[in-house]
């Protein structure tokens, strides 16, 4: 039966369901008991916003708090996968990757392929993204491109309460390993999510809405946005379809593909910078794959090619909002199709 | 040189003196003919080779089952023999061939067999210690007497993981044993550089982590420092640091020119300090094993090693399309 539960709870659920079920899940990082070896309580925070809160004492000896060393416990997840247990790892905040990469993109990203096949590494790393909390440049990335282009590893950034719950379950389930990215401004928004548990397969994007002038691809958060500027734009007689492919990698191209030949107009969407990025992946692979259907050029609106900035009036400037979205969408709209 | 005097591991049969033997004449003979066959151009990439250090993989692994972790370094063939990997699957691993123990996609680098317990050789200086902890807490959540080990050089002993991973090993009270093999070179680097000249033992001690230093020379000495350590993991005592104390006889790769050595002191190493010839030595002596029980395993070796090779070289390439294959469980 479904309810209505926030973002967060849905991940304490899959996690808390994935636990019961089997029991070579254990959960490990920095804080998430909180409160180890001090005065006080063990689980005081349950992490640092209180993600796994409960979970310390329902599960005993399977929810590990770490010291503040990356690189060993990322590590010791792999470890741990690749020698029978499903780790899930949570890595703070995604910027603290930069400490322990080396696990993830040489070792557990590869056993796999330089083992010749022999080595499982069913491991999930939960990390926090994006920008919106004033946190600045080294609190607030969006790196699911750096993560996306490292073969060996899946990538997953769930946009709501239903999908994060569902999305976390198949990660967990998952035999490689996953990059799973809760988006920070995500936590508190609500929705409809059933209480048994349920797994959404990789690689099956969500058509978030249906619509026929153009195409907007978005991910996490800024799925919320494009609904924004969707809504407004309905109200003009633009018609947008809105696709969250909800994992990077494996991508559903297919399904971008699809709108892209009933558009004929792209617009992608993302937080994170755009150099390589997703939204130059996504543009160039319908550019390849769907030339002939593009009515006009494809556009892509990220960040600028800059830090995240702390001041509140510049990381304001610095992230896509559904009026520049809205503004983007109206000149791919209106732009003459090509001859 | 010291004088003989009979093996300080008293609980050794014959068969595990002869079996002690048998992987380290196996790593010698394996690394000897590579050096030589790496010579003439027909295997491709870099190969990091391990003589010298011998009797150190076998006098650690000799306590540990195929339940057992091993986590590794770029010098890996002594490791993943002594911890029972495949000969000739090895052989054809460096090779690049098909047959190979990773099908050609790993390497001398990346040797691994997770059904013998080796989780792999490694490109990454100082990449195992994170993973040996893992296993660790493998064995721990599910309550098995499993051991880890890792085996890192006196250059990685200065990377972050390890230093890293001891902590975490101490903080989760982890059945692991870091072994570093201490072989007086961070590639070409001295240890009285780049650790200062400071003992690096001593950093046992700032984890609060039971730690000795051992001649890695010594096959009984490594033998029984490992045997107590691996017994305190099994246990549920924790973790432990071991310094092996040891020269590798080539160079860091092969190709390497070695101008960074002391005039003549492989010649000297291999003079004064062999581990295999000590050991022959110390057993025979003390009538434990007969010259011939060493001669026959000399024998059966080295046909194990050129069967290997002939294999090797015999083997198939693997086929473009393989590129593909096992990235991913299911993709």
């Amino acid at each position: 039966m479904a309810r209505n539960i926030s973002y967060q709870q849905a991940i304490n659920e899959a996690l808390t369901q994935e636990m019961e079920r089997d029991e070579t899940v254990v959960l490990m990082g920095e804080d998430i008991a909180g409160g180890m070896g001090a005065g006080g309580e063990e689980d005081a925070w349950g992490g640092v916003l209180g993600v796994t809160k409960g979970l310390y004492h329902r599960f005993p000896g399977r929810v590990l708090d770490t010291p503040i060393s990356e690189s060993a416990y990322i590590g010791a997840a792999a470890g741990a996968a690749a020698s029978g247990l499903r780790p899930v790892a949570e890595l703070m905040f995604v910027d603290f990757m930069g400490v322990c990469f080396d696990q993830i993109f040489n070792q557990a990203a590869k056993f796999r392929y330089m083992f010749g096949g022999k080595a499982k590494t069913p491991m999930v790393i939960r990390t926090m993204w994006g920008a919106g909390i004033r946190a600045a440049s080294q609190h607030s990335q969006s790196l699911h491109p750096l993560f996306t282009h490292i073969p060996g590893l899946k990538v997953v950034a769930p946009s709501t309460p239903y999908d994060v719950k569902g999305l976390l379950i198949q990660a967990i389930r998952d035999d490689d390993p996953v990059i799973f990215f809760e988006h920070k401004m995500l936590y508190g928004t609500e929705g409809d999510v059933p209480e048994e548990p349920y797994a959404i397969p990789f690689a099956e994007a969500n058509f978030v809405r249906e619509g026929d002038d153009v195409t907007i691809v978005a991910l996490g958060r800024m799925v919320l946005l494009a609904q924004q500027a969707a809504a407004e734009l309905d109200g003009e007689g633009i018609s947008c379809e809105i696709v969250d492919p909800r994992t990077t990698s494996p991508l559903d191209l297919d399904s971008i593909l699809e709108s892209v030949e009933n558009t004929g107009r792209l617009v992608v969407v993302d937080e994170a910078n755009p150099r390589c990025g997703f939204a130059a992946d996504i543009v160039a692979q319908v550019a390849q794959a769907a030339f002939g259907d593009l009515k006009v050029a494809p556009r892509m609106l990220t960040p600028p090619h800059s830090p995240v900035p702390f001041s509140p009036v510049l990381e304001d400037a610095y992230v896509p909002t559904p009026d520049q979205i809205a503004a983007t969408v109206r000149e791919v709209a209106g732009a003459t199709a090509k001859a | 040189m010291s004088a003989v005097a009979p093996p300080a591991s008293g609980e050794l049969t014959k068969d595990e003196l002869l079996e002690a033997y048998r992987v380290m004449r196996t790593i010698r003979e394996f690394e000897e003919r590579l050096h030589t066959e790496f010579a003439t151009g027909e295997i491709p990439g870099f190969v990091h080779l391990y003589a010298g250090e011998e009797a150190i993989a076998a006098g650690v692994c000799s306590h540990l089952g195929p339940d057992d972790y091993v986590a590794s370094t770029h010098r890996g063939h002594g490791h993943s023999i002594a911890k029972g990997c495949d000969v000739a699957a090895m052989m054809a691993e460096i090779y690049g061939k098909r047959e190979g123990i990773c099908h050609g996609k790993g390497g001398s680098m990346h040797i691994a067999d997770l059904s013998k317990g080796m989780l792999g050789a490694n490109g990454i200086v100082g990449g195992g210690p994170p993973l040996v902890c893992g296993v660790g807490l493998t064995a721990k959540v599910k309550g098995s007497d499993q051991v880890a080990v890792s085996f890192t050089g006196d250059g990685g002993s200065n990377q972050g993981t390890f230093l890293e991973s001891l902590n975490l090993a101490a903080a989760w009270h982890l059945p692991v044993v870091f072994v570093v093999e201490n072989n007086g070179y961070a590639e070409s680097t001295s240890p009285n550089f780049h650790q200062n000249g400071v003992d690096l033992i001593k950093r046992a001690d700032g984890f609060g982590l039971p730690g000795i230093s051992v001649d890695g020379f010594d096959f009984f000495a490594v033998h029984e420092a490992a045997g107590e350590a691996i017994a305190r993991a099994r246990s549920g005592g924790g973790a432990s640091l071991i310094e092996c104390k040891g020269m590798r006889y080539f160079g860091h790769f092969e190709g390497d020119q070695q101008t960074y050595r002391a005039p003549g002191e492989v010649d000297e190493l291999r003079r004064t300090r062999d581990c295999l010839a000590a050991f022959s030595r110390r057993v025979t002596e003390a009538g434990l094993v007969d010259d011939a029980d060493l001669a026959a395993i000399d024998a059966a070796v080295a046909q194990v090693i050129d069967d290997a090779v002939a294999q090797a070289k015999a083997g198939d390439d693997p086929t473009p399309d393989e590129v593909l294959t096992d990235v991913y469980l299911s993709y």
